[in-house]
């Protein structure tokens, strides 16, 4: 594959001894997978169900993002409607603070949500708003939380809305009448955003172990539980890429110790639980943990051992939003006796890639913030059975005639935990093994 | 002055959205974006969901320091790196909010690299921010930024120039097959039937096959005429190329129903003096003969319509055509021109209502007590909270497969859509029913 030379820094093989570039802004031209600094921040708050979500800025970024993830909620819908001030002209030539404050005014008196985070567009801070300002007087006026969070899409990568995102839960952790003295026993799942339903599962587990889920960041998220969240005994960090920020700021602020964990694969959903068990449980929790480990084993291996039959040797090829997604579903994917020969990341770090390296077969190719055409290079020259990605990578695949997974936040299907883990099988193996590959003009060669 | 409310659930996209469509329709052609990574990103999520076909829009990739100083060093660099990777033919750069709003002077942009690059690609610059009009004014300004650079006086041909609007990959496939039968072989722009509805590739292209050629948009000045299908095209291509090239422009709606086909077909075939082709007559009376088997059917029922304002005006009008009741034409489109276009278009003017959002809409729906609702995806929840039928057209679809595919204009796109519509209307009473009979 003959790469752009600012993007030659980004693509290696495992064992070739090559660090990855990582962290950068996209390089121009390339078409890159990845959004902006307001998608990272979006997608981290999004589900906080009680929540008004207000975007500030021209009508576009609402409506890509109204409603698109599976973020599952127990009780409100609030954070499945997209609300903008759809700036228009004339707030860009006067400023659009009065509408800014309008906007919350009305939206606070139609929904009365518990609190209200807005979101900055990129000619936010260009026009010379003062969000903070105005989110000030709404609070004052209304007397909920009005965070405003600074997701100004040129501001850097999708990771600093990641960092914006954190910093709006701190705030909301640090107000008065939050946090309190430590529960025994306790977590929060942090990183983990429900969507089909998985922080029900994950949760579920943990309570069958003895173990009080405090807070769930932010998967079927309550302002009220955040609030709580600081009184957990330990944070489990699901998605380590968004939220280690977020669990290092509370273990320096209210000493809560973090573990990164995984609930994607058996092996890791086994070694998360018991950790939790470890850390904050005792020896009846711990005897708890392994009863249900084991009897979930149970349950789900004699289905995947059999789907494992005919996926035994294919060639897998995943690019995902974040590193430690990328981790699990290396072990998930061997765990199916299939082989992972590209493994690439939107947003994962210089060191998580030399782990990742550590984690796969020699050779695999290994992309930082890859684009199409390198994907579909890749998706040939590796003879790839099956690509996992999201919605932008699914016609890659498919107009080559190759199996797709849809591990992204639009999916509907749960993959997390022992049941997801039987749900992903299925799913790799209706793609993999469908009789229409036989038709297609691209035939792939066996290894 | 009172402040206008803000929107929920908005029933508009962005502008550079239309003008992505509209390069992807060029053969060659690649989109650019002016601005942040984050607006080309959203806007490929966004059609790939509809067409599900590869997407590829490039991003200048602001970062701070252009946001400063000035985009125009990852201008020039986001031009280099495209151009190596994907060897296009155009590049059609529309700016975002961002570009707009810091005053980035995009065509002296072009113009500098231009000099630099003597032989790359045609650069056509478009206007787009967001701020501005809807995702539909994108499109027709990047289409009529194509006709003002292309488009020069020169001797006539035995052609036309046709503006589709943004209809589907099948719609466009079948206004060139109407034309062909109509004696003629229009100039589409864009034309994007084959790049958003292709084949499984055996190999990987990075620019897919097909589209408006430059040959063609360089002939545009050329057409004996130049047709807008749409009201409310604004700006209107046809009046730039009548600007450009001295080209009569003629505006029509989209030709969806018998009247609006025959209005269509009567324009081309009055141009070159040509003659209809048989199987127009043939499948026009066919389209009468499924109208008198459903019209009892299809009698006063009320129907909602929620669509861009062009695909809306023509529903509008082909529903009065048809016998039932149209009891609203709901858009988020700001053109101001849906109440003439579906008066235009023999609709009620009266029930029109521009400017709405998703949360607006589905009040006025309710209101409006339909027995059907015709519009896009983003009416499922409506549609369900009413317990409504949803008839899927128009843009996006996002929850069903073949968006594509959807032929709705012509007789042939008309019966598919009458019969889905009669179908839609007799499933219902079909359900509701006590008794459940397997025949009509």
């Amino acid at each position: 594959m003959d790469l752009l030379t600012d993007r030659q820094g980004s693509v290696a093989r495992a064992g070739d001894g090559r660090a990855i570039v990582a962290g950068r802004r996209s390089v121009a031209g390339s078409v890159s997978q990845r959004a902006c600094t307001f998608c990272g921040s979006r997608v981290v708050l999004y589900p906080i169900a009680d929540a008004l979500h207000l975007v500030h800025g021209p009508v576009g970024c609402a409506g890509y993002t109204w409603d698109i993830r599976g973020a599952l909620s127990s009780g409100p819908q609030l954070h499945r409607l997209s609300f903008s001030t759809d700036m228009r002209e004339q707030e860009v030539i006067r400023g659009g603070e009065k509408s800014l404050a309008h906007a919350l005014r009305v939206l606070i008196g139609r929904h009365r949500p518990a609190c209200a985070f807005v979101y900055a567009t990129c000619i936010v801070g260009v026009i010379g708003d003062d969000v903070g300002a105005v989110c000030r007087t709404i609070e004052a006026e209304t007397g909920i939380p009005v965070i405003p969070v600074a997701s100004e899409g040129f501001k850097g990568t999708k990771k600093d809305g990641y960092a914006a995102a954190c910093g709006a839960l701190l705030d909301l952790m640090g107000r008065p009448g939050a946090g309190g003295p430590t529960i025994p026993k306790s977590v929060n799942i942090v990183g983990d955003f429900n969507v089909a339903g998985e922080s029900w599962l994950i949760r579920s587990y943990l309570e069958r172990m003895g173990i009080e889920v405090v807070a769930c960041l932010t998967g079927d998220g309550r302002v009220d539980d955040i609030q709580r969240a600081p009184r957990a005994a330990l944070n489990l960090v699901q998605c380590a890429g968004s939220m280690t920020r977020l669990a290092k700021a509370m273990r320096d602020r209210w000493n809560i110790p973090f573990e990164q964990v995984s609930f994607i694969g058996l092996e890791d959903t086994a070694a998360a639980l018991y950790k939790a068990a470890e850390l904050v449980g005792d020896a009846d929790t711990l005897a708890r943990t392994r009863e249900l480990v084991r009897s979930e084993m149970a349950a789900v291996k004699p289905e995947l051992a059999r789907l494992r039959t005919d996926l035994e040797g294919r060639r897998a090829a995943l690019y995902v939003g974040g590193a430690f997604k990328a981790f699990s579903l290396v072990r998930a994917l061997r765990q199916l006796g299939m082989r992972t020969v590209m493994a690439g990341t939107q947003t994962g770090g210089g060191d998580d890639y030399e782990h990742l390296k550590s984690l796969v077969d020699p050779d695999t190719i290994i992309a930082d913030d890859t684009n199409p055409l390198e994907l579909a290079a890749f998706l040939q020259s590796e003879r790839v059975d099956l690509f996992i990605g999201g919605v932008k990578e699914r016609p890659i695949a498919y107009k080559l005639g190759i199996g797709f997974c849809d591990h992204n936040h639009e999916r509907k299907i749960g993959l997390a935990g022992f049941a997801g883990m039987v749900s992903f099988a299925r799913e790799v193996h209706a793609t993999v093994t469908s009789p229409v590959w036989s038709l297609m003009p691209r035939q792939r060669v066996a290894p | 002055m009172t402040m206008r409310d803000p929107t929920t659930n908005p029933c508009r996209l962005c502008a550079p959205l239309g003008a992505s469509l509209v390069f992807r329709g060029i053969s060659g052609g690649m989109p650019l974006l002016h601005g942040g990574q984050g607006c080309a990103t959203y806007i490929r999520r966004y059609l790939i969901s509809h067409f599900r076909e590869p997407m590829d829009v490039a991003s200048s990739s602001f970062g701070e320091q252009a946001a400063v100083f000035g985009g125009e060093p990852n201008l020039h660099a986001g031009l280099d790196n495209l151009i190596r990777q994907y060897q296009p033919a155009l590049v059609g750069v529309a700016t975002t909010c961002l570009a707009e709003t810091i005053g980035e002077d995009v065509p002296a942009m072009l113009r500098r690299w231009r000099m630099q690059h003597p032989d790359g690609p045609e650069l056509v610059p478009v206007s787009t921010p967001s701020y501005q009009g809807s995702h539909v004014q994108g499109f027709h300004a990047a289409v009529a930024a194509l006709v003002a650079h292309f488009a020069e006086p020169m001797a006539l041909e035995r052609t036309v120039a046709l503006f589709p609007g943004m209809i589907s990959p099948a719609d466009l496939r079948h206004l060139r097959e109407i034309a062909a039968g109509c004696g003629i072989e229009p100039i589409l722009v864009p034309d994007y039937a084959d790049t958003l509805d292709g084949p499984t590739l055996s190999e990987w292209t990075p620019l897919p096959t097909g589209g408006t050629t430059i040959a063609d948009l360089r002939r545009l000045g050329g057409c004996r005429a130049g047709i807008q299908l749409g009201r409310c095209a604004d700006p209107d291509p046809a009046a730039v190329l009548t600007a450009h090239a001295g080209t009569p422009a003629s505006t029509l709606g989209l030709p969806l129903g018998v009247r609006s086909t025959d209005a269509f077909i009567q324009a081309l075939t009055g141009i070159l003096g040509t003659v209809p082709a048989p199987w127009l007559a043939a499948e026009r009376g066919r389209l009468l003969d499924a109208y008198v088997d459903g019209h009892k059917y299809a009698a006063g029922a009320r129907v909602a319509v929620v669509a861009d304002e062009d695909l809306a005006a023509a529903l509008a009008g082909w529903l009065t055509e048809i016998g039932c009741r149209v009891v609203l034409v709901g858009s988020g489109g700001r053109s101001g021109r849906l109440l003439s276009a579906v008066a235009a278009a023999g609709g009620p003017g009266d029930a029109a209502v521009a400017d709405q959002d998703h949360a607006a809409l589905a009040d006025l729906i309710a209101a409006a007590q339909p027995d059907l609702l015709i519009g896009p995806s983003k009416c499922a929840p409506a549609a369900r909270a009413l317990d409504l039928p949803l008839v899927r057209c128009g843009f996006p679809i996002h929850d069903r497969l073949g968006a594509q595919r959807l032929l709705t204009v012509g007789y042939r796109g008309t019966l598919r859509l009458f019969d889905e519509v009669v179908n839609t209307l007799l499933a219902r009473k079909q359900a509701g029913s006590e008794v459940g009979h397997a025949y009509l």
